[in-house]
């Protein structure tokens, strides 16, 4: 039996080609990958923004060739040897052959229609964007260097909270970013932080929530605890929209959802609005 | 007095002696002899029991019910307790509490969050699992303790903070967050204990300062070993492997630099011997008080953030743990100089 279905899998696989076309899951629109590339994974039917890694955020904000990347030799070890079904460094490696990356973050300084800016990104797509050590100590040296450089500061979310193989190591990093922040803060340079899908556990609950200015893309899903564990915990059912960026701005916690397709232009436009004489 | 089932034999053996000594009231037997050996037996089998506990087991220690919480150790170690309530936006948060003190003679605010002594509290106090309006709350107290330039005390006991549709609603990321970068930069004295359960971010949510302590039989943790289990293994009973892989001891977390001491308890946890627990909690909280006030408010604030600028395990060049190689960077500008210093800005 296990063959079989093994075998079944694999041939499903084979009939639909992987990488050609790609499906929206709110429309159920198909386009063509290269279409979809241009329009920077945003379904051009219904607006739906697709994941996107931090290179091609980081080439969605800058200007061509500006961004010159900071600490990109930072790794985590594995300070607990944390092994579940797999150990931490299995996880890693998984995550590196997957993303070319040595942990979820990418920090440097760029410009942004001229505008020297001090920029994190992080990218979901290595082991859920969580926060580490490694997370934690770039954007703190990167919140350190553009409060000694008086530069502006763009982080842009997207995580799955806190990373549980390095446990209160991790938890920590809460701490540590928010303790930069105080200080870069206090000497009035501009943090806009950028919600994007999906931004949750301690990575909210620490930078992301203190922008000075707080931006979401349209539909990502921002919170603090997971849905289920307050489903659960609360035993009854939660409005549609719930941990929605739309939801959010209903309540308070965001200045403005900007559309990917917007967002560089936007950005720019507060840049320069808040530039320091 | 609820029994955990590891201190099963404990108990046994205390019942034992129990009705041995009912034997001997009676008069016809002399059982003294016998009676000293089982005591001395029952003492070791305490050290034994008790002196090798596995995580797992502290965690159960860390949340029985009978342990002393912050309003007992207000009572036990500090007068003219006056409770202040409610953040000022929406409520009074019955889980998260504060208030002024006298502490051996000093006036201090102190905050921690309160679990109940029955199940109709613990309704009230929602398990100690605190709202947006308590971490409000907290740092409304805080910012009045820096005006008045009273020592601040942080007690943690919490499973974590409450994840509810309100709780959403209001804000509860944000509330986080806010303590988090405010309390590096209140300017006073901040010594924080974990008293029981340490519960990721809500936990931290009151855990910035100047020394922070963990009780022998706490936890501290990014996630409870129910949920981690849950998540990473797939099972919900895997509950003593992520406890075990958490490394969520107060000893794990002094290895791992995270904070400054342990504070012994009482054989068999701080519940076994309230009085004595209060009494060790209190000479710890004013030598610490004292040894912090040797520090201007300028050096004391350095120190906070420097405490925290190191925690944290990672490395620069060499090879991964998984055999990707990565040369260290050539600082190849006086920019990318500064940038590596692992020195905080001041």
């Amino acid at each position: 039996m296990p063959l079989f279905k093994k075998r079944l899998i694999k041939l499903s696989k084979r009939s639909v080609p992987d990488g050609l076309w790609t499906k929206c899951p709110e429309c159920k629109e198909m386009f063509y990958k290269k279409e979809l590339d241009d329009g920077l994974k945003v379904c051009s039917k219904c607006g739906y923004h697709f994941l996107i890694n931090s290179k091609e955020r980081i080439e969605l904000i800058t200007d061509s060739a500006t961004f010159e990347e900071h600490n990109a030799d930072l790794y985590s070890g594995d300070p607990l040897q944390f092994k579940d079904s797999k150990t931490y460094p299995e996880r890693q490696k998984a995550s590196f052959l997957k993303t070319g990356l040595l942990d979820a973050v990418v920090t440097g300084v760029a410009q942004i229609n001229g505008v020297k800016t001090a920029l994190a990104v992080m990218d979901f797509g290595f082991m859920g964007g969580s926060m580490g050590a490694v997370v934690g100590e770039k954007i703190t040296r990167m919140i350190e260097h553009a409060t000694e450089k008086k530069l502006p500061l763009i982080i842009v979310s997207s995580s799955g909270g806190a990373r549980m193989q390095e446990s209160t190591l991790s938890l920590m990093q809460m701490a540590k970013t928010c303790a930069a922040l105080e200080r870069y803060q206090k000497q009035n340079h501009l943090f806009i932080s950028i919600l994007t899908h999906p931004t949750t556990g301690g990575t909210t609950a620490s930078f992301a929530m203190l922008g000075d200015i707080i931006i979401a893309e349209p539909g990502a899903m921002i919170g603090f605890a997971g849905a289920r564990v307050i489903k659960q915990t609360i035993a009854q059912d939660l409005p549609k929209d719930f941990q929605s960026a739309e939801f959010l701005l209903e309540h308070g916690f965001l200045d403005l959802i900007v559309s990917r397709l917007d967002l560089k232009k936007k950005l720019s436009l507060l840049l320069h609005l808040f530039e320091k004489k | 007095m609820t029994i955990l089932e590891f201190e099963k034999p404990i108990v046994e053996l205390e019942q034992k002696i129990e009705e041995l000594k009912k034997v001997s009231l009676k008069g016809n037997v002399d059982v003294s002899e016998e009676l000293e050996t089982l005591k001395e037996k029952a003492l070791q089998l305490k050290k034994e029991i008790y002196g090798a506990l596995t995580p797992w087991q502290k965690v159960q220690i860390a949340r029985h019910p009978d342990r002393p919480y912050t309003l007992d150790y207000i009572k036990m170690m500090m007068e003219d307790f006056t409770e202040l309530h409610g953040d000022r936006y929406f409520a009074d948060d019955q889980a998260l509490i504060g208030g002024v003190a006298r502490f051996m003679g000093e006036p201090v605010m102190v905050i921690g969050h309160q679990k109940g002594l029955d199940t109709k509290e613990n309704l009230k106090r929602n398990f100690g699992c605190a709202n947006p309006e308590g971490y409000r709350k907290a740092l409304r107290l805080m910012k009045l303790a820096e005006r008045f330039e009273m020592p601040l005390f942080c007690f943690i006991d919490t499973p974590g903070a409450y994840p509810g549709l309100g709780a959403e609603e209001r804000g509860q990321a944000e509330a986080i967050a806010v303590n988090l970068r405010e309390m590096m930069g209140i300017k006073t004295r901040i010594v924080v204990v974990v008293i029981g359960e340490g519960g990721s971010g809500g936990a931290l949510g009151i855990g910035v300062g100047d020394q922070i302590f963990m009780l022998e039989n706490s936890y501290y943790s990014v996630i409870s070993p129910e949920g981690c289990s849950a998540i990473l293994w797939k099972d919900p009973k895997k509950t003593q492997d992520a406890a075990n892989a958490l490394r969520l001891t107060a000893e794990d977390l002094k290895k791992n630099n995270l904070i400054d001491d342990i504070i012994a308890e009482p054989l068999g946890g701080g519940h076994k011997n309230m009085e004595l627990m209060a009494i060790t909690l209190r000479d710890n909280l004013a030598e610490s008080l004292e040894q912090l006030g040797k520090l201007s408010i300028d050096k004391l604030l350095k120190e906070r953030y420097n405490k925290f600028r190191k925690m944290g395990v990672f490395f620069e060049g060499g090879i991964t743990p998984y055999g990707v190689e990565k040369p260290k960077e050539e600082p190849n500008s006086e920019d990318k100089k500064k940038v590596n210093n692992p020195l905080p800005v001041s």
